[in-house]
């Protein structure tokens, strides 16, 4: 087959964890908290579901256990800033540290071992080639669904309104009785829901959890976030070209000799490249990080 | 700006620590005292305990003090764990090649190179946050990604011995003396002279912060970047200074790792420094001696961790890192403050 026709439904298949990152990224940082736990909810997911999954025998139970779990994640992270006014990204560096320990203790407390969990059942079978495949995964089609129906939330429902309005002006949103605390944990509960979809693909891609798996998409999907100006589908296509270009590692990995910490550098230099055309402060929420009082 | 006595936090830290560590290990099914007795046994319980966590701590408390400079000036620098990545690397293969250097010349030597290869890998992420308003949080994590790659693409050229993940060790002059030496007691230890090393560290730190100039401006900046224009200290450059010696610091580090336990550097010495050197600058906040012992905290944790591993996993103590950091940082939150005082208030009022 032609590097082409490998490349691409990888590219694809690869995305959804970056793209779903990038999407509740964007919803957090628009209700104006910055959230660099995106790393850690992955993590989180992707154990979630791997263990709920084993534990209960059905894959559908583990997807739901997946989304839970980054869900409650995020429920804190909101919960920690918006209600308790602890420093956004001191809270997003414990849930890093705490998810990158939790999901290694726990993997070695349950399943014995300290680097990967046994196999997990595919969500469904699907017939067809590598194309096909990707393109009918029910998590895939759940990815792109979701990121459309966020775009739709943000730009024309009353909450995508006060997310927007938390983020630009907390006290003027505040003045105008919106309630900001609870618009921005519900934003933060959302859009970590939204990033452990990408975690929960992550995992049944690769039928299993592996330590440290989410290795580090989720800060290069806040990356992407910033890169776009703070719009989910701009960071959704950015994601995009970083997973083309962990797609392209893979692939080149296989048919040449290139050493594979050269290929596994790739989206972190590309991402620190892309960061020199980011212009100062352009089109951030103006209230992010900025509480109503 | 509401701040708890920092005294406070540190025994809230030690505290929380210990009623954390006491649940995980009830909930993992094991005997909280049999555990707690085996982790005393492990630390402060011997020389050769206290020998580990001191060679533990070491690292942490040097790191710490490089986060801690960056957040003078208001960065995050999460970069710390690259920054001492690509030291240790520096000093590794400068050290194989000063040869028969006399000691004490070399190792000063081995330092500066430290210092100057881990400011050299804060460069870039300076020059992305002043020319091009990149946040540094971004930046100096995916710099923490490239190192990894870097020091992997390294050892595989050759700077590694052939058939080894590590470097060709250091003529035995230019490393640092084990305490072992002096101390029959550590015999096995690999607690060093960096300790006093990182007492240097930390003494220059505190001249600097609080008796120069240049660290008042620093934290200026960190405070309000548009009075200290007005005044005119060059914010862009204080910014850049502040990020540059930061990962300075972090470099020196690799005095406790490469130049005192190890004389060589292999992938992954030293990782896992730079994130918990950041935890404990979070938690002690800008004071010197709680960046001390809380170094000395998660050096307990960390050496008392490998003598649970074979009932606990040791990652518990991981977890423990993040709970502290966010039971400490709530200290500071306005509405626990006031929940706090309101009870207090109540209390004390007459009936």
């Amino acid at each position: 087959m032609s590097i082409l026709g490998s490349v691409v439904p990888e590219t694809l298949r690869m995305s959804v964890p970056y793209a779903m990152a990038a999407a509740g990224g964007v919803l957090c940082e628009r209700s104006g908290v910055v959230n660099i736990g995106l790393e850690g909810v992955l993590l989180t997911s992707s154990f979630a579901s791997v263990a709920c999954a084993l534990a209960t025998h059905s894959p559908v139970l583990g997807v739901v256990a997946g989304l839970v779990a980054g869900g409650a994640v995020g429920l804190l992270h909101g919960v920690l800033f918006a209600r308790l006014r602890v420093n956004a990204i001191v809270s997003g560096v414990a849930i890093n540290i705490a998810a990158a320990g939790g999901t290694r203790f726990l993997l070695r407390g349950w399943f014995g071992s300290s680097s990967n969990s046994p196999s997990i059942p595919a969500l469904v079978e699907l017939p067809g080639g590598p194309f096909t495949r990707t393109l009918l995964d029910p998590l895939f089609l759940l990815s792109v669904v979701s990121v459309v129906v966020l775009t739709l939330v943000l730009s024309r429902t009353r909450f995508g309104l006060d997310v927007r309005a938390s983020g630009e002006d907390p006290v003027a949103a505040h003045a105008l009785g919106v309630d900001v605390v609870r618009t921005r944990i519900l934003a933060v509960t959302l859009g970590s829901v939204l990033c452990a979809l990408g975690g929960v693909a992550l995992s049944y891609d690769q039928h299993q959890f592996q330590s440290g798996m989410s290795g580090g998409r989720g800060f290069i999907a806040l990356a992407a976030v910033i890169l776009s100006r703070w719009r989910p589908a701009l960071a959704v296509v950015l994601c995009l070209g970083f997973a083309s270009l962990d797609a392209l590692g893979n692939v080149l990995q296989n048919s040449t000799h290139l050493p594979p910490d050269a290929l596994s550098m790739l989206p972190f230099v590309a991402t620190l490249v892309s960061l020199f055309f980011v212009k100062r402060g352009q089109l951030a929420p103006e209230g992010l990080g900025k509480h109503a009082d | 700006m509401p701040a708890t006595h920092p005294g406070a936090r540190v025994l809230l830290g030690v505290l929380v620590a210990c009623i954390a560590f006491e649940v995980m290990v009830f909930l993992y099914g094991e005997s909280p005292r049999e555990m707690l007795t085996l982790l005393y046994e492990g630390t402060w319980g011997s020389v050769l305990g206290v020998g580990q966590v001191l060679y533990k701590a070491t690292p942490l408390f040097i790191t710490a003090l490089a986060v801690d400079f960056g957040l003078r000036a208001g960065l995050f620098n999460i970069g710390t764990e690259g920054q001492l990545a690509i030291a240790s690397l520096a000093v590794a293969v400068a050290g194989a090649h000063l040869g028969m250097m006399p000691g004490a010349v070399g190792t000063v030597i081995l330092l500066a190179v430290a210092v100057v290869s881990g400011a050299l890998y804060a460069a870039l992420p300076a020059l992305l946050k002043v020319r091009f308003g990149a946040h540094e949080v971004i930046s100096t994590i995916m710099m923490n990604r490239v190192a990894d790659g870097l020091v992997g693409l390294a050892l595989g050229a050759g700077l590694a011995l052939p058939g080894t993940v590590q470097t060709t060790p250091l003529a035995p002059q230019l490393t640092l003396t084990k305490l072992e030496a002096w101390v029959p007691g550590l015999s096995g230890s690999s607690v060093s002279t960096a300790v006093f090393i990182a007492a240097l560290v930390g003494i220059a730190y505190w001249v600097l912060v609080s008796r120069s100039r240049f660290g008042r401006e620093v934290t200026f900046v960190g405070w309000n970047p548009v009075a200290c224009a007005h005044e005119r200290i060059p914010v862009a450059r204080r910014t850049v200074q502040a990020l540059l010696l930061s990962g300075a610091i972090a470099g020196l580090a690799s005095s406790a790792t490469v130049l005192g336990a190890k004389g060589y550097f292999e992938q992954g010495l030293g990782a896992g420094a730079g994130f918990s050197g950041l935890a404990v600058a979070l938690i002690a906040r800008r004071n010197i001696p709680s960046m001390l012992f809380v170094a000395l905290l998660f050096g307990t944790l960390q050496q008392g961790g490998l003598f649970i591993n074979g009932h606990v996993p040791k990652e518990a103590m991981e977890v423990l890192f993040a709970v502290v950091i966010v039971a400490v940082a709530l200290t500071d939150s306005p509405s626990v403050l006031a929940l706090l005082t309101r009870r207090r208030a109540r209390a004390g009022a007459p009936s």
